[in-house]
């Protein structure tokens, strides 16, 4: 049966980990490619790589880079970051991403989607969603980042996505991201089930038991975290042991 | 490494249907140096063919027409292996844009639908493989994982080698004389999927 992915994600400035931190095995955690690797050997279902750099030379540091991880990486992953064009994403998808995700230039225009999901096809157009849930309870859409707040509800704005072409959502909660103390299970939820493509939960995984909850009560189809496993926190190999052992369905 | 038949080249066709540089670089990572060519000769030639494709049916057969690849797969004598929208070409039709495609497999292909709209279309990510036959699974065992992306599916049929369960049973992987066509992404699908091709490039004759 399909099983619930794990993903961990990598940021990347220059070409770089950003969170580059002390992995014992690898020459180099601050090598995407190397640190991607590693992932890969350990069971992670997908990659996620979030292009921070803010430079005039990115687009070919990137492009580079994606084309060494197609090289040596042997499972599927999406390059994000910034991107804004049919052009930049044609660049990437033949340098081997298998997967782009857009997010504030897709709001801005969100005819962008519809052109990548006619281009290229819905399979490798990610829409990626920050979400902040304010006083009055709703959850409105964020862009830059997370610095500048939008009327838009993130329901909307997903439902619009899909509509026009996104294959996949990769929800971020604001409110969870970094604090560890959980994925946001309602709105995860009600994404999920209103929606007909896929729903990446980020933001909040803390403990394997998070998981279980985003699966099992968020009804998440895959689960992204970067720090815990940049820091060693939780191990992939015995997340997924974890989630089998709590009735998920995980590729071991 | 076993070596491929002397001079023979593995020919990827070049045509509008990505993931050509994803299945490069995989037969790059088991040894082989891959040629992608639209050229018929070339093709004709070639000691062992890939059809790739990620994409859309009726345009990936409009161009395939236009360039007479069609005919020519037809006739190729080499093995061949279709992977996801190239398996998918290989079948005589595809509910997808209700496109004629080129025939060697006679399996229906149609538009998953959710049973109790739950389902996600596509389904993406990776799913098990079992009932495996002929030696492009050697070494592969049932319930192994490979990982698909795909709204479209091969009915279960005579030359189903391979089955997945996605809201029901599907054909994973199909075979015919010199025709092998897998719907999920070998080139994705970490050792599964590197043994497939190593299976296909340096055990299938």
């Amino acid at each position: 049966m399909l099983t619930k992915r794990i993903i961990p994600c990598l940021d990347i400035r220059d070409g770089r980990t950003v969170k580059g931190v002390n992995f014992e095995n690898i020459r180099d955690a601050g090598d995407p490619v190397e640190l991607g690797a590693l992932y890969a050997s350990q069971g992670a279902d997908e990659l996620v790589f979030l292009d921070i750099t803010a430079t005039n030379e990115k687009r070919k540091t990137l492009s580079e880079l994606v084309n060494r991880i197609a090289r040596h990486i042997n499972i599927p992953f999406t390059v994000g970051g910034g991107i804004g064009s049919i052009e930049d994403v044609n660049v990437l998808l033949q340098n081997g991403a298998d997967k782009i995700s857009v997010n504030t230039a897709a709001f801005r225009n969100p005819q962008l989607v519809s052109d990548l999901a006619g281009e290229f096809g819905s399979q490798c157009v990610v829409l990626a969603i920050d979400a902040r849930q304010e006083d009055d309870g709703e959850w409105y859409v964020y862009l830059n980042g997370g610095r500048i707040k939008t009327d838009t509800r993130c329901e909307d704005w997903a439902r619009q996505g899909v509509d026009r072409g996104a294959g996949e959502i990769l929800l971020t909660s604001m409110n969870h991201d970094g604090a560890k103390s959980g994925f946001a299970l309602d709105i995860t939820r009600r994404l999920a089930d209103a929606l007909s493509v896929p729903v990446i939960a980020s933001g909040g995984g803390g403990t394997m038991r998070h998981f279980v909850d985003v699966f099992n009560e968020g009804h998440a189809d895959a689960a992204l975290a970067a720090s815990i496993f940049h820091f060693k926190e939780i191990g992939i190999p015995e997340l997924k042991r974890y989630l089998q052992e709590n009735q998920i369905a995980v590729r071991i | 490494m076993a070596s491929l038949e002397q001079n023979k080249e593995v020919v990827i066709i070049k045509y509008n249907a990505g993931n050509i540089q994803s299945v490069w670089y995989a037969l790059e990572r088991i040894g082989v140096n891959a040629v992608v060519s639209d050229d018929h000769d070339r093709i004709r030639n070639a000691g062992k063919v890939i059809f790739p494709g990620v994409g859309e049916a009726s345009s990936a057969m409009h161009y395939l027409r236009e360039r007479e690849i069609d005919k020519l797969i037809l006739q190729l004598k080499q093995p061949v292996l279709g992977i996801c929208l190239g398996m998918q070409l290989l079948c005589a039709h595809t509910a997808e844009n209700d496109t004629a495609c080129i025939g060697i497999f006679d399996e229906q292909v149609r538009l998953f639908k959710p049973s109790d709209g739950k389902e996600k279309v596509p389904q993406i990510g990776w799913n098990t493989l079992y009932d495996l036959k002929t030696p492009l699974f050697e070494g592969i065992d049932n319930g192994a994982y490979v990982y698909s992306v795909h709204s479209y599916y091969a009915d279960l049929g005579t030359h189903t080698i391979a089955t997945s369960n996605y809201i029901h049973p599907y054909s994973a992987a199909l075979w015919k004389d010199n025709f092998y066509g897998v719907q999920f992404h070998p080139e994705k699908s970490a050792e599964t999927g590197e043994r497939l091709l190593k299976n296909f490039i340096f055990t299938i004759k």
